[in-house]
């Protein structure tokens, strides 16, 4: 440390450490050093510890254990130990254990604990016949004229440091001791000191100069008075805790950007209801009233009847022979009872099948788009949701044709960041030609499943815009998109509402 | 989705050609298949649901074939005269009122092929026939029967037989209470009166359909050259062609199809019947679909990549193709032939201008006011549990509820709050304050609507913290009101989810719009909060008009 750094680095020094600084060249321990500077010690820890940050002192953390006196071991440091008491109880005659017990005046507990010691000390002599009677030996003799190493132990002053003993037979003593009740306590104690470095004891040595000043304040900046301060310097490269703002849920952001790249394209938004009848959401697109994907087991269904639109009856021609579409039909009876069923949307074509519906020939070409959730009859697990979010988009044009549609969505895929765009042929109910869309999934290096795609049949178009004419059509789920963004691999996260994740997840930054 | 397994070494010997791995995998899936994995010697490929046709090997490699053009255009099936009759009685008009039926004879049988039969049936089972409601198909050793066979339905005691892998003689009611397959199916027959089954002349059960064969004269053998076949169901059309799919399955194993005479009562039918259909193709309409100026001859030459054939406008349809419904279809399988991957992209300049939802847009505004309130925004499912909507808001209003959901939300959210106090009570080990909103539907039951269900936007707001208080959701509610031009009163009421004498309900332009207030300790406790909770929730619709 160079004295030009010295004094840079005295600017910087919190209040604490300019207390306690100075005060280092005379004390060194934590505790003494809080009581001169009449800090509590864990300020005191926390300048020391910035000091040391700073290269000007090191700290040594000793740990040592404490020995103190519990209830027990004051009483027995007044009153004797109990096998002591005991031995003095006794005579050279055996004399029944509750005799001594009074005598000594010991607890049950102890007399037992008495016992089993002097016996092995060979202390006493113990019958037992009609009761237990005990009297002393020679021995026992002898020693109640000693002091035990356990006596001698307890005669020391306490609190004790464990290190400080160094006679073996009072560190057995003690040993033994230890194990009784309520008679020690051990206690860890933590020693702090510090010791100045070579560049340290300059900086203790030197004139820290009088106040400094931590905030600016709105009184200094009336006054003047910030003039003649001296303002502490901070350390900027602490951190220093954490703060948060309000936040959109980042689903929305995701949908928020998705749709921006529809309405860059000139598409319009479709919104509309979550509950529809079987009509909007099947009959309507074509899909056969016997469908595997209207059983139960797949979509979510409502007590109730659903009134149908006036077009249910060009739907039912065209379902049952094509109507006038040129169509053969599904060649069956339409039930009406089906179609009337309510259901929560499987997908958010039904809303393109209620936007061509309302749509005039003057006002084509058009084009639409939704984001919206749907919902599928499943369980959470951690790849299944029963409500997701679904991207729609048509374009209906008199003059379009596969082409367009190729063209549309790769322009829409490029601007979702998958400039490699793959078709293959599919299969929905409602489109001819369909299409399977894949893209080429930067990272992995290989061809991902993203959505479908294609022209609605006339069988769609004609009954509800009232002529045929192509609409291309395309949907895709967004949960990859979202997932992949922000790496979750349980997608029941994605509505988890963990605060913690809201307030700490990154934000969308395409 | 159904798949089929093929076996890549047989599967060349049916196409006429080897091709690599890598080839394969990218034919396959431009001819409308999905190449699900290559496991060894075995592809594995989904077959989208149009196209029953593809269910088996051989029907597979046959398109395939064509579409690699090794062997395109219609192929020729004979059918061979024969006397063989089956008679539908009357009586099953009232049940499953028709049948479609063929023999088949030298297919050479082993172990093997038997399975491949029985699987072409299961999967035409699964899938075009939905499950035998709509099409059931049964395959019997033609040695056994004596012809003519009897199609008719009598009550269930009365049809006596022993099933397959059934250990004895059974009625009809039994097999369907107590055969595992009988069971399988049972509700495809139960409702009705009387059962059918076909009998040959001998009086001799074959089947129950769409239930089960005999044992004595249903089971297929390697033993077995010669087949008898029939479908039943409800629409004659689709039975001819599902028989046909499998007939033609079975021809190209190097069967010979034979014809079988079908006399309902005074009309008489022959099947199969392998005559294509025809449909007349407009050029024009195929190249306006597909942006392409194809002359006839290149149209003609790609519908015999897709075998079909084609004579001077007119497509041939195979009859074993069940998804030509209308020109539209045929326009598909030419994009196909001629490849997806070669249609150039274009997007035509066509000037629309793009517009947001005014809802949309309003929403995404208070988004942004609140955000800068310093709220977080959550986003909690529609559906609920009707605990969380009733008991624990102290609310006795019936929320919709679904018929048949398979999890534990089922019922339709009424209000945001509980999914905001669910939010909260989820949260505790979070960092607190937790203030938070949402924006989402609810529903109400209102006859008025087309599904007797109204939808509404709505906006809760929800601040918990330990000092939270009346005072602070209502400022929130003022600044917010202010960021929109409104100015908004609070005017005193009761609702049994907040604390009597802290709530009241928000008026904008003598409209009631909301509510807004302390949170009963009492819902707080249901919800195991132990964090003070104030709220609001405000009609977002009504807001923005």
């Amino acid at each position: 440390m160079d004295l030009q750094n010295v004094a840079a680095i005295a600017t910087k020094l919190h209040p604490y450490e300019r207390i306690v600084l100075p005060l280092l060249k005379q004390q060194n321990e934590l505790s003494a050093i809080s009581k001169t500077a009449k800090m509590q010690e864990i300020e005191v820890m926390r300048a020391l510890q910035w000091l040391e940050n700073k290269g000007i002192i090191t700290i040594n953390t000793e740990k040592k254990k404490v020995i103190s006196l519990d209830q027990n071991g004051s009483r027995y440091q007044k009153e004797g130990l109990p096998e002591k008491k005991f031995l003095k109880a006794l005579t050279d005659s055996f004399k029944g254990l509750n005799i001594i017990t009074k005598k000594a005046k010991l607890s049950r507990e102890e007399v037992n604990a008495c016992l089993g010691l002097l016996k092995s000390k060979g202390s006493i002599e113990i019958k037992k016949e009609e009761g237990v009677s005990v009297k002393i030996t020679e021995k026992g003799k002898k020693s109640l004229a000693e002091q035990t190493p356990e006596e001698q132990f307890l005669n020391l002053s306490f609190p004790l440091l464990l290190d400080e003993i160094k006679d073996v037979k009072i560190k057995l003593a003690f040993e033994e001791l230890q194990k009784r009740k309520n008679l020690l306590n051990i206690e860890e104690q933590k020693t702090v000191t510090v010791t100045l470095t070579e560049g340290g004891k300059k900086f203790a040595a030197m004139d820290l100069g009088g106040e400094v000043v931590n905030r600016i304040t709105a009184g200094m900046l009336k006054s003047g008075s910030w003039k003649e301060k001296q303002f502490r310097a901070y350390d900027v490269e602490i951190n220093v805790p954490k703060t948060y703002g309000g936040k959109k849920h980042f689903t929305n952001e995701a949908v928020e950007y998705i749709k921006r790249i529809w309405l860059d394209m000139g598409f319009q938004e479709m919104t509309g209801n979550f509950v529809q009848s079987a009509f909007w959401d099947l009959d309507a697109l074509f899909v056969p009233q016997d469908h595997p994907a209207r059983e139960m087991q797949d979509t979510f269904y409502l007590d109730g009847k659903a009134k149908l639109p006036d077009v249910w009856k060009k739907v039912k021609e065209v379902h049952e022979a094509g109507g006038t579409t040129g169509s053969k039909g599904w060649g069956y009876v339409f039930s009406q009872k089906e179609a009337e069923q309510i259901l929560l949307r499987t997908h958010t074509t039904v809303l393109s099948a209620q936007t061509i519906a309302k749509l005039k020939k003057e006002d084509l070409p058009a084009k639409f788009f939704a984001v919206g959730k749907v919902f599928r009859n499943e369980a959470l697990d951690w790849k299944h949701l029963f409500e997701f979010y679904q991207v729609e988009g048509i374009v209906i044009d008199p003059q379009a044709n596969l082409q367009h549609l190729k063209g549309y969505l790769r322009e829409f895929y490029k601007k979702m960041g998958f400039p490699d765009v793959r078709m293959r042929p599919g299969y929905f109910p409602y489109t001819s030609p369909s299409l399977e869309v894949d893209v080429f999934h930067p990272v992995k290096k290989e061809w991902v499943e993203l959505g479908g795609a294609g022209i609605f049949r006339p069988e769609v178009v004609q009954p509800l815009l009232g002529f045929d004419c192509p609409v291309l059509a395309w949907g895709q789920g967004m949960a990859r998109i979202i997932t992949e963004y922000w790496k979750i691999t349980d997608i029941r996260d994605l509505y988890k509402n963990d605060l913690k994740q809201i307030r700490e997840m990154k934000a969308w930054l395409k | 989705m159904p798949t089929v397994t093929l076996n890549k070494d047989i599967f060349e010997r049916l196409v006429g050609k080897k091709l690599s791995f890598e080839q394969l995998k990218d034919r396959i899936s431009m001819l409308g298949t999905d190449l699900e994995k290559i496991e060894g010697n075995e592809i594995h490929v989904e077959i989208f649901p149009n196209r029953p046709d593809m269910l088996s090997e051989q029907g597979f490699a046959r398109a395939f074939s064509s579409f690699i053009g090794v062997n395109t255009g219609l192929r020729k099936y004979n059918i061979q005269a024969s006397q063989y009759k089956v008679l539908i009685d009357a009586s099953v008009q009232q049940v499953r009122p028709y049948t479609a039926c063929a023999v088949v004879k030298n297919v050479e049988l082993d172990e093997e092929r038997i399975r491949e039969i029985i699987q072409i049936q299961e999967k035409l089972h699964g899938t075009y026939g939905r499950n035998r409601k709509k099409c059931a198909i049964g395959v019997y050793p033609l040695e056994k029967i004596t012809f003519p066979i009897t199609y008719k339905a009598d009550l269930p005691e009365k049809i006596v037989f022993q099933p397959l892998d059934g250990e004895k003689k059974m009625t009809g009611k039994e097999i369907l209470t107590s055969h595992k397959t009988g069971k399988e199916f049972a509700h495809l027959l139960q409702s009705y009166e009387k059962y059918p089954f076909f009998i040959d002349a001998q009086k001799e059960i074959l089947s129950m359909p769409p239930i089960i064969n005999s044992e004595n004269v249903g089971r297929v053998t390697a033993q077995t050259k010669d087949l008898f076949i029939e479908c039943s169901g409800f629409d004659f059309p689709t039975l001819s062609t599902c028989l046909n799919i499998i007939v033609t399955a079975l021809a190209d194993m190097g069967g010979n199809i034979y014809a079988v005479e079908l006399s309902y009562g005074k009309e008489t039918k022959k099947t199969p019947n392998l005559t294509p259909s025809s449909m007349r193709l407009d050029p024009k309409y195929v190249n306006k679909m597909l942006g392409l100026m194809l002359s006839e001859k290149e149209i003609a030459s790609l519908l015999q990549k897709m075998g079909f054939g084609y004579e001077q406008g007119i497509v041939l349809i195979p009859a074993y193709r069940a998804d030509i419904l209308h020109q539209t279809d045929l326009v598909e399988d030419i994009a196909i032939a001629y490849g997806y991957e070669h249609f150039p992209e274009e997007i035509p300049e066509v000037a629309t201008i793009g517009q947001e939802a005014p809802l949309e847009i309003f929403s995404r505004k208070i988004r942004e006011i609140l955000v800068g309130f310093t709220l977080l925004e959550v986003q909690n499912y529609h559906l609920l549990m009707r605990e969380c909507l009733v008991d624990k808001m102290n609310k006795n209003e019936e929320p919709v509820s679904l018929k048949n959901s398979v999890g534990d939300h089922d019922h339709l959210r009424n209000s945001l709050l509980p999914s905001l106090l669910k939010t909260v009570s989820e949260n505790q080990h979070n960092e607190y304050p937790q203030n938070i909103f949402e924006l989402g539907r609810i529903f109400h039951k209102n006859v008025k609507m087309e599904t007797g269900i109204e939808e509404k936007e709505h906006l809760g707001v929800i601040l918990c913290h330990e000092k939270t208080d009346f005072t602070e959701i209502r400022q929130i509610l003022d600044g917010f009101m202010r960021s929109l031009g409104l100015i908004c009163s609070v005017k005193e009421s009761s609702d049994p989810s907040f604390l009597a004498g802290r709530v009241g309900k928000i008026i904008v332009e003598s409209k009631e719009i909301g509510v807004i207030g302390e949170i009963h300790p009492q819902i707080l406790e249901k919800w195991g909060i132990t964090m003070p909770v104030v709220g609001m929730e405000v009609d977002v619709e009504k807001l923005m008009n």
